[in-house]
Protein backbone atom coordinates (compact mmCIF):
# COMPACT_ATOMS: atom_id res chain seq x y z
CA UNK A 1 0.00 0.00 0.00
CA UNK A 2 2.42 2.12 0.95
CA UNK A 3 4.20 1.79 -2.47
CA UNK A 4 1.46 3.10 -3.64
CA UNK A 5 1.09 6.08 -1.93
CA UNK A 6 4.55 6.47 -3.04
CA UNK A 7 4.14 5.94 -6.10
CA UNK A 8 1.63 8.72 -6.61
CA UNK A 9 3.57 11.06 -4.43
CA UNK A 10 6.23 10.84 -6.88
CA UNK A 11 3.68 10.69 -9.73
CA UNK A 12 2.64 14.26 -8.94
CA UNK A 13 6.38 15.26 -7.83
CA UNK A 14 6.70 14.72 -11.90
CA UNK A 15 3.81 16.14 -12.95
CA UNK A 16 4.13 19.34 -10.86
CA UNK A 17 8.10 19.71 -11.96
CA UNK A 18 7.39 19.19 -15.53
CA UNK A 19 9.55 16.59 -16.00
CA UNK A 20 10.84 16.48 -19.47
CA UNK A 21 10.56 13.12 -20.14
CA UNK A 22 6.84 12.54 -18.99
CA UNK A 23 6.15 16.15 -20.73
CA UNK A 24 7.78 14.98 -23.78
CA UNK A 25 5.28 11.49 -23.89
CA UNK A 26 2.25 13.57 -23.34
CA UNK A 27 3.01 15.99 -26.06
CA UNK A 28 4.20 12.95 -28.04
CA UNK A 29 0.49 11.53 -27.48
CA UNK A 30 -1.62 14.61 -27.68
CA UNK A 31 0.03 15.67 -31.07
CA UNK A 32 -0.10 12.20 -32.64
CA UNK A 33 -3.87 11.69 -31.49
CA UNK A 34 -5.23 15.47 -32.49
CA UNK A 35 -3.20 15.12 -35.42
CA UNK A 36 -5.19 11.67 -36.53
CA UNK A 37 -8.55 13.09 -35.05
CA UNK A 38 -8.27 16.08 -37.13
CA UNK A 39 -7.19 14.06 -40.20
CA UNK A 40 -10.33 11.56 -39.53
CA UNK A 41 -12.31 14.62 -39.49
CA UNK A 42 -11.30 16.24 -42.92
CA UNK A 43 -12.60 12.66 -44.10
CA UNK A 44 -15.38 11.79 -42.18
CA UNK A 45 -17.39 15.10 -42.04
CA UNK A 46 -17.96 15.69 -46.06
CA UNK A 47 -18.25 11.78 -46.68
CA UNK A 48 -20.54 11.56 -43.81
CA UNK A 49 -22.74 14.36 -45.14
CA UNK A 50 -22.46 12.82 -48.41
CA UNK A 51 -23.82 9.69 -47.22
CA UNK A 52 -26.54 11.16 -45.29
CA UNK A 53 -28.11 13.46 -47.97
CA UNK A 54 -27.78 11.21 -50.72
CA UNK A 55 -29.89 8.45 -51.53
CA UNK A 56 -28.34 5.16 -52.54
CA UNK A 57 -28.78 1.59 -53.06
CA UNK A 58 -27.63 -0.10 -49.63
CA UNK A 59 -27.49 2.89 -47.67
CA UNK A 60 -28.59 0.87 -44.91
CA UNK A 61 -26.40 -1.43 -44.70
CA UNK A 62 -23.45 0.75 -45.65
CA UNK A 63 -24.45 2.75 -41.71
CA UNK A 64 -24.86 -0.94 -40.09
CA UNK A 65 -21.40 -1.69 -41.35
CA UNK A 66 -19.66 1.56 -40.00
CA UNK A 67 -21.51 0.85 -36.95
CA UNK A 68 -19.99 -2.47 -36.85
CA UNK A 69 -16.32 -1.03 -36.89
CA UNK A 70 -17.55 1.27 -34.40
CA UNK A 71 -15.79 -1.63 -31.26
CA UNK A 72 -13.53 -3.16 -33.87
CA UNK A 73 -10.27 -4.13 -31.60
CA UNK A 74 -7.69 -1.89 -31.75
CA UNK A 75 -5.03 -4.68 -31.84
CA UNK A 76 -7.14 -5.80 -35.32
CA UNK A 77 -6.73 -2.16 -37.18
CA UNK A 78 -2.80 -2.44 -35.92
CA UNK A 79 -2.17 -6.05 -37.02
CA UNK A 80 -3.87 -4.48 -40.32
CA UNK A 81 -1.91 -1.28 -40.38
CA UNK A 82 1.30 -3.63 -39.67
CA UNK A 83 0.54 -5.81 -42.39
CA UNK A 84 0.02 -2.83 -45.12
CA UNK A 85 3.69 -1.23 -43.92
CA UNK A 86 5.38 -4.14 -43.26
CA UNK A 87 8.79 -4.59 -45.23
CA UNK A 88 6.88 -6.83 -47.60
CA UNK A 89 3.84 -4.97 -46.90
CA UNK A 90 1.86 -3.46 -50.04
CA UNK A 91 3.40 -0.06 -48.59
CA UNK A 92 6.31 -1.28 -46.93
CA UNK A 93 8.61 0.69 -49.75
CA UNK A 94 7.45 3.94 -48.03
CA UNK A 95 9.71 2.66 -44.96
CA UNK A 96 6.87 4.25 -42.33
CA UNK A 97 6.56 1.38 -39.83
CA UNK A 98 7.09 2.41 -36.12
CA UNK A 99 7.26 6.37 -36.77
CA UNK A 100 5.18 8.34 -35.74
CA UNK A 101 3.17 9.10 -39.11
CA UNK A 102 2.17 5.19 -39.29
CA UNK A 103 0.63 5.73 -35.84
CA UNK A 104 -1.20 8.78 -37.25
CA UNK A 105 -2.53 6.86 -40.10
CA UNK A 106 -3.44 4.19 -38.02
CA UNK A 107 -5.64 6.14 -35.09
CA UNK A 108 -7.52 8.15 -37.95
CA UNK A 109 -7.96 4.28 -39.73
CA UNK A 110 -9.73 3.16 -35.93
CA UNK A 111 -11.81 6.87 -35.44
CA UNK A 112 -12.69 6.62 -38.83
CA UNK A 113 -15.91 4.43 -38.25
CA UNK A 114 -16.82 6.31 -35.13
CA UNK A 115 -16.33 9.48 -36.19
CA UNK A 116 -18.14 8.81 -39.68
CA UNK A 117 -21.79 7.05 -38.40
CA UNK A 118 -21.75 9.79 -35.38
CA UNK A 119 -21.33 12.48 -37.49
CA UNK A 120 -24.20 10.67 -40.25
CA UNK A 121 -26.57 10.40 -36.81
CA UNK A 122 -25.58 13.92 -35.53
CA UNK A 123 -26.77 15.30 -39.46
CA UNK A 124 -30.16 13.09 -39.23
CA UNK A 125 -30.76 14.17 -36.13
CA UNK A 126 -31.03 17.80 -37.93
CA UNK A 127 -35.00 18.63 -38.72
CA UNK A 128 -35.80 17.76 -42.47
CA UNK A 129 -36.87 20.80 -43.09
CA UNK A 130 -33.95 22.74 -41.74
CA UNK A 131 -32.08 21.65 -45.34
CA UNK A 132 -36.15 22.76 -47.31
CA UNK A 133 -36.10 26.10 -45.57
CA UNK A 134 -32.31 27.07 -46.77
CA UNK A 135 -32.95 25.83 -49.83
CA UNK A 136 -36.16 28.38 -49.95
CA UNK A 137 -34.24 30.94 -48.95
CA UNK A 138 -32.41 31.06 -52.46
CA UNK A 139 -29.63 28.23 -50.62
CA UNK A 140 -27.35 26.65 -53.03
CA UNK A 141 -27.74 22.55 -52.39
CA UNK A 142 -23.96 23.54 -50.73
CA UNK A 143 -25.21 25.75 -48.70
CA UNK A 144 -28.40 23.72 -47.58
CA UNK A 145 -25.53 21.09 -46.87
CA UNK A 146 -23.55 23.74 -44.54
CA UNK A 147 -26.37 25.17 -42.84
CA UNK A 148 -27.34 21.30 -41.71
CA UNK A 149 -23.59 20.86 -40.51
CA UNK A 150 -24.14 24.00 -38.26
CA UNK A 151 -27.36 22.88 -36.91
CA UNK A 152 -25.54 19.60 -35.68
CA UNK A 153 -22.46 21.09 -34.65
CA UNK A 154 -22.47 20.49 -30.85
CA UNK A 155 -23.37 16.80 -31.51
CA UNK A 156 -20.16 16.92 -34.39
CA UNK A 157 -18.38 18.45 -31.96
CA UNK A 158 -19.06 15.50 -29.42
CA UNK A 159 -18.76 13.11 -32.24
CA UNK A 160 -15.10 14.33 -32.71
CA UNK A 161 -14.25 14.82 -29.18
CA UNK A 162 -15.49 10.85 -28.19
CA UNK A 163 -13.08 10.01 -31.45
CA UNK A 164 -10.17 11.69 -30.22
CA UNK A 165 -10.74 10.07 -26.82
CA UNK A 166 -10.89 6.55 -28.29
CA UNK A 167 -7.56 7.64 -30.69
CA UNK A 168 -5.32 8.52 -27.30
CA UNK A 169 -6.66 6.01 -24.95
CA UNK A 170 -5.79 2.71 -27.33
CA UNK A 171 -2.48 0.77 -26.66
CA UNK A 172 -2.50 -2.26 -29.00
CA UNK A 173 -2.10 -0.27 -31.87
CA UNK A 174 0.85 2.26 -30.73
CA UNK A 175 2.52 -0.75 -29.30
CA UNK A 176 1.91 -2.83 -32.66
CA UNK A 177 2.81 -0.14 -35.57
CA UNK A 178 4.88 2.44 -33.52
CA UNK A 179 7.15 0.48 -31.45
CA UNK A 180 7.36 2.35 -28.14
CA UNK A 181 10.34 3.59 -28.90
CA UNK A 182 11.73 6.36 -26.48
CA UNK A 183 11.84 10.25 -27.50
CA UNK A 184 10.34 9.14 -30.80
CA UNK A 185 7.00 6.96 -30.65
CA UNK A 186 6.63 6.46 -27.12
CA UNK A 187 2.97 7.49 -26.04
CA UNK A 188 0.79 7.72 -22.34
CA UNK A 189 -0.47 4.06 -22.97
CA UNK A 190 2.72 2.92 -24.36
CA UNK A 191 4.98 4.36 -21.65
CA UNK A 192 2.16 3.25 -19.15
CA UNK A 193 2.37 -0.77 -19.83
CA UNK A 194 6.11 -0.71 -20.14
CA UNK A 195 7.03 0.96 -17.00
CA UNK A 196 4.07 -1.02 -15.26
CA UNK A 197 5.79 -3.95 -16.37
CA UNK A 198 9.35 -2.56 -15.40
CA UNK A 199 8.17 -1.51 -12.16
CA UNK A 200 8.79 2.05 -12.22
CA UNK A 201 5.09 2.66 -11.21
CA UNK A 202 5.71 6.41 -10.20
CA UNK A 203 5.91 7.38 -13.93
CA UNK A 204 3.39 4.97 -14.52
CA UNK A 205 0.88 6.67 -12.35
CA UNK A 206 1.96 10.46 -13.36
CA UNK A 207 1.21 8.96 -16.81
CA UNK A 208 -2.02 7.50 -16.27
CA UNK A 209 -3.29 10.64 -14.04
CA UNK A 210 -2.19 13.12 -17.16
CA UNK A 211 -4.13 10.73 -19.28
CA UNK A 212 -7.26 11.01 -16.97
CA UNK A 213 -7.42 14.39 -17.02
CA UNK A 214 -7.22 14.63 -20.42
CA UNK A 215 -10.35 12.33 -20.34
CA UNK A 216 -11.99 14.64 -17.27
CA UNK A 217 -11.50 17.82 -19.80
CA UNK A 218 -13.22 16.18 -22.23
CA UNK A 219 -15.90 14.89 -20.68
CA UNK A 220 -16.49 18.40 -19.21
CA UNK A 221 -16.27 20.49 -22.48
CA UNK A 222 -18.81 17.38 -23.73
CA UNK A 223 -21.01 18.34 -20.61
CA UNK A 224 -21.34 21.63 -21.84
CA UNK A 225 -21.83 21.33 -25.48
CA UNK A 226 -24.82 19.09 -24.24
CA UNK A 227 -26.60 21.41 -21.58
CA UNK A 228 -26.55 23.96 -24.67
CA UNK B 1 -46.88 39.19 -69.58
CA UNK B 2 -47.74 37.65 -66.05
CA UNK B 3 -44.93 37.31 -63.31
CA UNK B 4 -46.00 33.45 -62.94
CA UNK B 5 -47.90 31.35 -65.15
CA UNK B 6 -48.20 27.76 -64.93
CA UNK B 7 -49.82 25.78 -67.64
CA UNK B 8 -51.43 22.52 -67.44
CA UNK B 9 -49.61 21.58 -63.86
CA UNK B 10 -49.42 18.37 -62.57
CA UNK B 11 -48.30 16.99 -59.57
CA UNK B 12 -48.28 12.96 -58.54
CA UNK B 13 -46.71 11.33 -55.36
CA UNK B 14 -46.28 7.26 -56.14
CA UNK B 15 -48.78 7.51 -58.80
CA UNK B 16 -51.32 9.25 -56.96
CA UNK B 17 -52.23 12.40 -58.83
CA UNK B 18 -51.53 15.60 -56.33
CA UNK B 19 -52.21 18.45 -58.29
CA UNK B 20 -54.21 17.88 -62.01
CA UNK B 21 -54.07 20.93 -64.56
CA UNK B 22 -53.25 23.79 -62.71
CA UNK B 23 -53.41 26.83 -64.98
CA UNK B 24 -52.59 30.16 -63.23
CA UNK B 25 -51.21 33.27 -63.88
CA UNK B 26 -49.96 35.41 -61.04
CA UNK B 27 -49.47 39.30 -62.36
CA UNK B 28 -46.75 41.34 -60.69
CA UNK B 29 -47.45 43.12 -57.80
CA UNK B 30 -50.60 40.72 -56.89
CA UNK B 31 -51.58 38.95 -53.78
CA UNK B 32 -52.90 35.87 -54.24
CA UNK B 33 -54.36 33.78 -51.64
CA UNK B 34 -55.05 29.88 -52.60
CA UNK B 35 -57.80 28.82 -50.41
CA UNK B 36 -58.56 25.35 -49.87
CA UNK B 37 -59.27 22.77 -47.28
CA UNK B 38 -56.14 20.87 -45.44
CA UNK B 39 -54.74 18.50 -48.09
CA UNK B 40 -56.32 19.83 -51.16
CA UNK B 41 -52.60 19.89 -52.70
CA UNK B 42 -52.19 23.70 -51.63
CA UNK B 43 -48.76 23.72 -50.40
CA UNK B 44 -47.85 21.21 -53.02
CA UNK B 45 -48.35 23.95 -55.75
CA UNK B 46 -46.36 26.31 -53.66
CA UNK B 47 -43.31 24.31 -53.75
CA UNK B 48 -44.30 23.77 -57.15
CA UNK B 49 -44.11 27.10 -57.30
CA UNK B 50 -40.83 27.86 -55.72
CA UNK B 51 -39.31 25.27 -57.67
CA UNK B 52 -38.52 23.20 -54.58
CA UNK B 53 -39.39 20.11 -56.67
CA UNK B 54 -40.13 19.47 -59.92
CA UNK B 55 -43.90 18.83 -61.17
CA UNK B 56 -44.83 15.59 -63.16
CA UNK B 57 -45.95 17.22 -66.33
CA UNK B 58 -46.85 20.56 -67.19
CA UNK B 59 -44.28 24.08 -67.56
CA UNK B 60 -43.71 26.78 -64.68
CA UNK B 61 -42.59 30.12 -66.62
CA UNK B 62 -41.51 32.93 -64.57
CA UNK B 63 -41.35 36.36 -66.69
CA UNK B 64 -42.42 34.16 -70.07
CA UNK B 65 -39.23 32.24 -69.35
CA UNK B 66 -39.83 27.91 -68.36
CA UNK B 67 -38.49 27.70 -64.94
CA UNK B 68 -38.96 24.01 -65.22
CA UNK B 69 -36.47 23.21 -68.01
CA UNK B 70 -32.91 22.36 -65.61
CA UNK B 71 -32.53 22.52 -62.23
CA UNK B 72 -30.07 25.31 -62.54
CA UNK B 73 -32.62 27.39 -64.34
CA UNK B 74 -34.86 25.97 -61.76
CA UNK B 75 -32.41 27.55 -58.75
CA UNK B 76 -31.81 30.66 -60.71
CA UNK B 77 -35.55 31.46 -60.29
CA UNK B 78 -36.22 30.35 -56.34
CA UNK B 79 -33.41 32.83 -55.67
CA UNK B 80 -36.12 35.37 -57.06
CA UNK B 81 -38.12 34.07 -54.22
CA UNK B 82 -39.04 33.50 -50.69
CA UNK B 83 -41.30 30.30 -49.11
CA UNK B 84 -42.03 30.80 -45.77
CA UNK B 85 -43.39 27.49 -45.04
CA UNK B 86 -46.44 26.15 -42.75
CA UNK B 87 -44.01 24.72 -39.54
CA UNK B 88 -41.66 28.34 -38.77
CA UNK B 89 -38.29 26.77 -38.93
CA UNK B 90 -35.84 29.44 -37.52
CA UNK B 91 -31.91 28.22 -37.29
CA UNK B 92 -30.32 27.46 -34.16
CA UNK B 93 -28.88 31.18 -34.22
CA UNK B 94 -29.21 34.56 -33.25
CA UNK B 95 -32.27 36.36 -34.34
CA UNK B 96 -29.99 38.78 -36.24
CA UNK B 97 -27.76 35.97 -38.13
CA UNK B 98 -31.37 33.99 -39.00
CA UNK B 99 -31.95 36.92 -40.83
CA UNK B 100 -29.01 37.34 -42.45
CA UNK B 101 -28.85 34.39 -43.62
CA UNK B 102 -30.56 35.07 -46.97
CA UNK B 103 -28.68 38.18 -48.22
CA UNK B 104 -25.35 36.21 -46.77
CA UNK B 105 -26.33 33.17 -49.32
CA UNK B 106 -26.68 36.27 -52.01
CA UNK B 107 -23.09 38.18 -51.10
CA UNK B 108 -24.37 40.38 -49.95
CA UNK B 109 -22.11 43.79 -48.75
CA UNK B 110 -21.88 43.63 -45.20
CA UNK B 111 -22.68 47.63 -44.88
CA UNK B 112 -25.83 46.84 -46.88
CA UNK B 113 -26.41 43.68 -44.92
CA UNK B 114 -26.35 44.83 -41.45
CA UNK B 115 -29.11 48.30 -42.42
CA UNK B 116 -31.27 45.85 -44.10
CA UNK B 117 -31.56 43.58 -41.13
CA UNK B 118 -31.95 46.60 -38.47
CA UNK B 119 -35.14 47.84 -40.68
CA UNK B 120 -37.05 44.56 -40.69
CA UNK B 121 -35.94 43.87 -37.02
CA UNK B 122 -37.71 47.06 -36.39
CA UNK B 123 -40.28 46.29 -38.71
CA UNK B 124 -40.86 42.88 -36.37
CA UNK B 125 -40.49 44.64 -33.30
CA UNK B 126 -37.40 42.08 -32.37
CA UNK B 127 -34.48 44.75 -32.31
CA UNK B 128 -34.37 44.48 -28.94
CA UNK B 129 -33.28 40.77 -29.26
CA UNK B 130 -31.02 40.54 -32.20
CA UNK B 131 -28.56 38.57 -30.49
CA UNK B 132 -30.98 36.49 -29.00
CA UNK B 133 -31.16 32.45 -30.11
CA UNK B 134 -33.86 32.64 -32.14
CA UNK B 135 -34.88 29.22 -30.94
CA UNK B 136 -36.13 30.59 -27.45
CA UNK B 137 -38.84 32.62 -29.76
CA UNK B 138 -42.76 31.82 -29.22
CA UNK B 139 -44.69 30.42 -32.20
CA UNK B 140 -45.89 33.74 -33.15
CA UNK B 141 -42.55 35.61 -33.02
CA UNK B 142 -40.57 32.88 -34.51
CA UNK B 143 -43.11 33.24 -37.65
CA UNK B 144 -42.31 36.69 -37.59
CA UNK B 145 -38.72 35.91 -37.97
CA UNK B 146 -39.21 33.32 -40.69
CA UNK B 147 -41.44 36.26 -42.45
CA UNK B 148 -38.89 39.00 -42.07
CA UNK B 149 -36.16 36.23 -43.18
CA UNK B 150 -37.97 35.96 -46.19
CA UNK B 151 -38.92 39.98 -46.90
CA UNK B 152 -35.42 40.92 -46.12
CA UNK B 153 -33.95 39.30 -49.26
CA UNK B 154 -36.74 41.62 -50.93
CA UNK B 155 -37.61 38.66 -53.09
CA UNK B 156 -39.86 39.66 -56.26
CA UNK B 157 -42.71 36.82 -54.81
CA UNK B 158 -43.20 35.92 -51.61
CA UNK B 159 -44.60 32.39 -51.00
CA UNK B 160 -46.62 31.88 -47.86
CA UNK B 161 -47.81 28.61 -46.60
CA UNK B 162 -50.32 29.04 -43.79
CA UNK B 163 -48.93 32.25 -42.22
CA UNK B 164 -51.09 32.30 -38.89
CA UNK B 165 -51.76 28.56 -38.61
CA UNK B 166 -50.91 27.14 -35.41
CA UNK B 167 -51.00 30.68 -33.82
CA UNK B 168 -53.10 32.26 -30.83
CA UNK B 169 -55.38 34.66 -32.71
CA UNK B 170 -53.74 37.63 -31.33
CA UNK B 171 -49.87 36.30 -32.76
CA UNK B 172 -52.16 35.30 -35.98
CA UNK B 173 -53.60 39.40 -35.90
CA UNK B 174 -50.33 40.69 -35.45
CA UNK B 175 -48.85 38.49 -38.47
CA UNK B 176 -51.55 39.63 -40.90
CA UNK B 177 -50.76 43.01 -39.92
CA UNK B 178 -46.97 42.36 -41.06
CA UNK B 179 -47.91 40.77 -44.17
CA UNK B 180 -50.47 44.14 -44.73
CA UNK B 181 -47.75 46.23 -43.87
CA UNK B 182 -45.06 44.22 -46.63
CA UNK B 183 -48.02 44.74 -48.93
CA UNK B 184 -48.15 48.30 -48.63
CA UNK B 185 -44.28 48.72 -47.82
CA UNK B 186 -42.49 46.93 -50.95
CA UNK B 187 -45.64 45.70 -53.23
CA UNK B 188 -44.01 42.79 -53.50
CA UNK B 189 -45.98 39.54 -55.13
CA UNK B 190 -47.34 37.37 -53.19
CA UNK B 191 -49.19 33.96 -52.95
CA UNK B 192 -50.26 32.59 -50.07
CA UNK B 193 -52.32 29.46 -49.03
CA UNK B 194 -54.77 29.21 -46.54
CA UNK B 195 -57.55 27.22 -45.22
CA UNK B 196 -59.13 30.44 -43.64
CA UNK B 197 -61.24 32.08 -45.80
CA UNK B 198 -61.90 35.49 -44.36
CA UNK B 199 -57.91 36.03 -44.11
CA UNK B 200 -57.93 35.10 -47.88
CA UNK B 201 -60.65 38.19 -48.37
CA UNK B 202 -58.85 40.13 -45.98
CA UNK B 203 -55.57 40.33 -47.24
CA UNK B 204 -55.84 39.10 -51.18
CA UNK B 205 -57.10 40.83 -54.16
CA UNK B 206 -57.68 36.94 -56.13
CA UNK B 207 -58.67 34.03 -54.41
CA UNK B 208 -58.02 30.71 -55.93
CA UNK B 209 -60.16 27.90 -54.25
CA UNK B 210 -57.96 24.59 -54.77
CA UNK B 211 -60.08 21.59 -53.75
CA UNK B 212 -58.95 17.97 -54.69
CA UNK B 213 -55.69 19.32 -56.77
CA UNK B 214 -57.54 21.25 -59.36
CA UNK B 215 -58.49 24.85 -59.06
CA UNK B 216 -62.27 25.50 -59.14
CA UNK B 217 -62.77 29.24 -59.08
CA UNK B 218 -60.55 32.40 -59.19
CA UNK B 219 -61.56 35.86 -59.04
CA UNK B 220 -61.82 38.53 -56.87
CA UNK B 221 -63.02 37.73 -53.19
CA UNK B 222 -66.40 39.11 -53.29
CA UNK B 223 -66.90 37.27 -56.15
CA UNK B 224 -65.93 34.10 -54.88
CA UNK B 225 -67.76 34.17 -51.68
CA UNK B 226 -71.10 34.96 -52.70
CA UNK B 227 -70.70 33.92 -56.38
CA UNK B 228 -69.29 30.61 -56.36
CA UNK B 229 -69.57 28.41 -59.63
CA UNK B 230 -69.84 25.01 -57.92
CA UNK B 231 -70.97 23.23 -55.16
CA UNK B 232 -67.60 22.23 -54.16
CA UNK B 233 -66.60 26.55 -54.31
CA UNK B 234 -70.01 26.88 -52.26
CA UNK B 235 -69.73 24.39 -49.62
CA UNK B 236 -66.46 25.25 -48.51
CA UNK B 237 -66.45 29.36 -48.85
CA UNK B 238 -70.25 28.84 -46.80
CA UNK B 239 -70.84 25.18 -45.78
CA UNK B 240 -74.40 26.55 -44.48
CA UNK B 241 -77.60 26.49 -46.78
CA UNK B 242 -76.70 24.95 -49.95
CA UNK B 243 -80.07 23.28 -50.87
CA UNK B 244 -81.07 21.14 -53.50
CA UNK B 245 -84.34 21.64 -56.04
CA UNK B 246 -85.42 22.08 -59.90
CA UNK B 247 -86.50 24.95 -61.61
CA UNK B 248 -90.23 25.16 -62.04
CA UNK B 249 -91.01 28.60 -63.61
CA UNK B 250 -88.65 31.74 -64.65
CA UNK B 251 -89.93 34.91 -65.90
CA UNK B 252 -87.86 38.31 -66.20
CA UNK B 253 -84.95 36.68 -64.25
CA UNK B 254 -86.83 36.06 -61.50
CA UNK B 255 -87.21 32.21 -60.85
CA UNK B 256 -89.06 29.62 -58.46
CA UNK B 257 -87.26 27.11 -57.31
CA UNK B 258 -88.72 23.62 -55.89
CA UNK B 259 -87.17 22.64 -53.29
CA UNK B 260 -89.10 19.78 -52.43
CA UNK B 261 -92.26 19.64 -50.02
CA UNK B 262 -94.03 22.00 -51.87
CA UNK B 263 -91.96 24.53 -50.38
CA UNK B 264 -90.41 27.19 -53.09
CA UNK B 265 -87.36 29.33 -53.14
CA UNK B 266 -87.70 33.02 -55.15
CA UNK B 267 -84.45 33.67 -56.82
CA UNK B 268 -82.91 35.72 -59.48
CA UNK B 269 -81.31 33.40 -62.26
CA UNK B 270 -80.83 33.07 -66.21
CA UNK B 271 -81.39 29.38 -66.13
CA UNK B 272 -84.30 27.76 -67.72
CA UNK B 273 -87.11 25.63 -66.21
CA UNK B 274 -86.17 22.62 -65.48
CA UNK B 275 -82.94 22.75 -64.94
CA UNK B 276 -81.19 20.71 -61.73
CA UNK B 277 -80.25 23.62 -59.27
CA UNK B 278 -78.31 24.14 -56.16
CA UNK B 279 -79.80 27.14 -53.88
CA UNK B 280 -77.19 28.87 -51.64
CA UNK B 281 -78.11 31.53 -48.81
CA UNK B 282 -75.19 33.12 -46.85
CA UNK B 283 -76.78 32.66 -43.28
CA UNK B 284 -75.88 36.62 -42.51
CA UNK B 285 -78.19 37.57 -45.09
CA UNK B 286 -81.22 35.55 -43.46
CA UNK B 287 -83.58 37.65 -40.62
CA UNK B 288 -85.67 36.47 -38.26
CA UNK B 289 -88.77 37.74 -36.81
CA UNK B 290 -91.36 36.23 -34.60
CA UNK B 291 -94.05 36.80 -36.34
CA UNK B 292 -94.39 36.78 -40.42
CA UNK B 293 -93.27 40.78 -41.43
CA UNK B 294 -94.88 42.56 -44.54
CA UNK B 295 -90.99 43.26 -45.95
CA UNK B 296 -90.46 43.21 -49.59
CA UNK B 297 -88.34 40.22 -49.37
CA UNK B 298 -89.71 37.45 -51.49
CA UNK B 299 -88.82 34.44 -49.28
CA UNK B 300 -90.13 33.46 -45.71
CA UNK B 301 -90.53 30.33 -44.04
CA UNK B 302 -91.86 29.28 -40.70
CA UNK B 303 -89.96 27.46 -39.04
CA UNK B 304 -88.87 25.62 -35.96
CA UNK B 305 -84.93 26.59 -33.92
CA UNK B 306 -83.11 23.16 -33.33
CA UNK B 307 -79.81 24.78 -32.02
CA UNK B 308 -78.68 28.26 -30.93
CA UNK B 309 -74.72 28.28 -30.69
CA UNK B 310 -73.10 31.77 -29.59
CA UNK B 311 -70.10 32.74 -31.51
CA UNK B 312 -68.98 35.48 -30.11
CA UNK B 313 -70.64 38.54 -30.74
CA UNK B 314 -72.72 36.25 -33.11
CA UNK B 315 -75.59 33.61 -32.72
CA UNK B 316 -75.40 30.57 -35.48
CA UNK B 317 -79.31 29.50 -34.80
CA UNK B 318 -79.81 26.33 -36.81
CA UNK B 319 -83.80 25.93 -38.04
CA UNK B 320 -85.59 23.24 -39.32
CA UNK B 321 -88.10 25.16 -42.17
CA UNK B 322 -89.10 21.61 -43.34
CA UNK B 323 -85.69 21.67 -44.66
CA UNK B 324 -82.66 22.76 -42.97
CA UNK B 325 -81.39 26.87 -42.66
CA UNK B 326 -78.82 28.17 -41.04
CA UNK B 327 -78.69 32.28 -39.76
CA UNK B 328 -76.30 34.00 -38.03
CA UNK B 329 -77.78 36.87 -35.64
CA UNK B 330 -75.87 39.58 -33.64
CA UNK B 331 -76.11 38.04 -29.98
CA UNK B 332 -78.30 41.05 -29.10
CA UNK B 333 -80.71 40.31 -31.10
CA UNK B 334 -80.84 36.61 -30.78
CA UNK B 335 -81.09 37.93 -26.72
CA UNK B 336 -83.95 40.26 -27.54
CA UNK B 337 -86.09 37.91 -29.41
CA UNK B 338 -85.26 34.53 -26.87
CA UNK B 339 -84.45 32.76 -29.61
CA UNK B 340 -84.08 29.27 -27.91
CA UNK B 341 -84.35 25.76 -28.95
CA UNK B 342 -88.32 24.85 -30.04
CA UNK B 343 -89.38 28.06 -30.96
CA UNK B 344 -90.98 29.27 -33.44
CA UNK B 345 -89.57 31.93 -35.89
CA UNK B 346 -89.78 33.14 -39.73
CA UNK B 347 -86.41 33.27 -41.66
CA UNK B 348 -86.74 35.72 -44.20
CA UNK B 349 -84.67 36.31 -47.32
CA UNK B 350 -84.30 38.33 -50.59
CA UNK B 351 -84.77 36.61 -54.01
CA UNK B 352 -81.01 38.67 -54.30
CA UNK B 353 -79.74 37.21 -51.52
CA UNK B 354 -80.01 34.07 -53.29
CA UNK B 355 -76.89 32.43 -55.44
CA UNK B 356 -78.49 29.59 -57.86
CA UNK B 357 -76.03 26.80 -58.99
CA UNK B 358 -76.39 24.45 -61.85
CA UNK B 359 -75.82 21.13 -60.47
CA UNK B 360 -73.46 18.97 -62.91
Amino acid sequence: MSEIWQGLVKAIELIVTLDPEVMGIAGRSLAISVTATLFAGVICLPLGSLIHFNRFIGKRTLINLIQTFYSIPTVVVGLFVFLLFSRAGPLGGLNLLFTPTVMIIGQAMLITPVLLGLTISALSGVDKAIPETARSLGASDFQAVVVVLREARFAVIAAILLAFGRAISEVGLALMVGGNIRGFTRVFTTAISLETSKGDIELAIALGIILILIALIINIVLNRLQQR
Amino acid sequence: MPLIETVELCQKYDGRDILRNINLKVERGEVLALIGPTGAGKTTLLRLLDLLEMPSSGKIYFEGRDATQSKKVGFQMRKRMAFVIQKPIVFNASIYDNIACGLRWRGAEKSSLRQKVSTILEMIDLSAHQHRNARTLSGGEAQRVAIARAIVIEPEVLLLDEPTANLDPLSAAKIEELITSIIHQYGTTIVMATHDMSQGQRLANRIGVLINGEILQTGDPREVFTLPMSREVAEFVSTDNIIDGIIVSGEGGMVSVDIGGSKIIEAISGYPVGEEVSVCVRPENITLTLSKTTSSARNSFLGQITGVVSMGPLSRIEMDCGFRLVALVTRRSAEELALEKGKQVYATFKATAVHILRRN
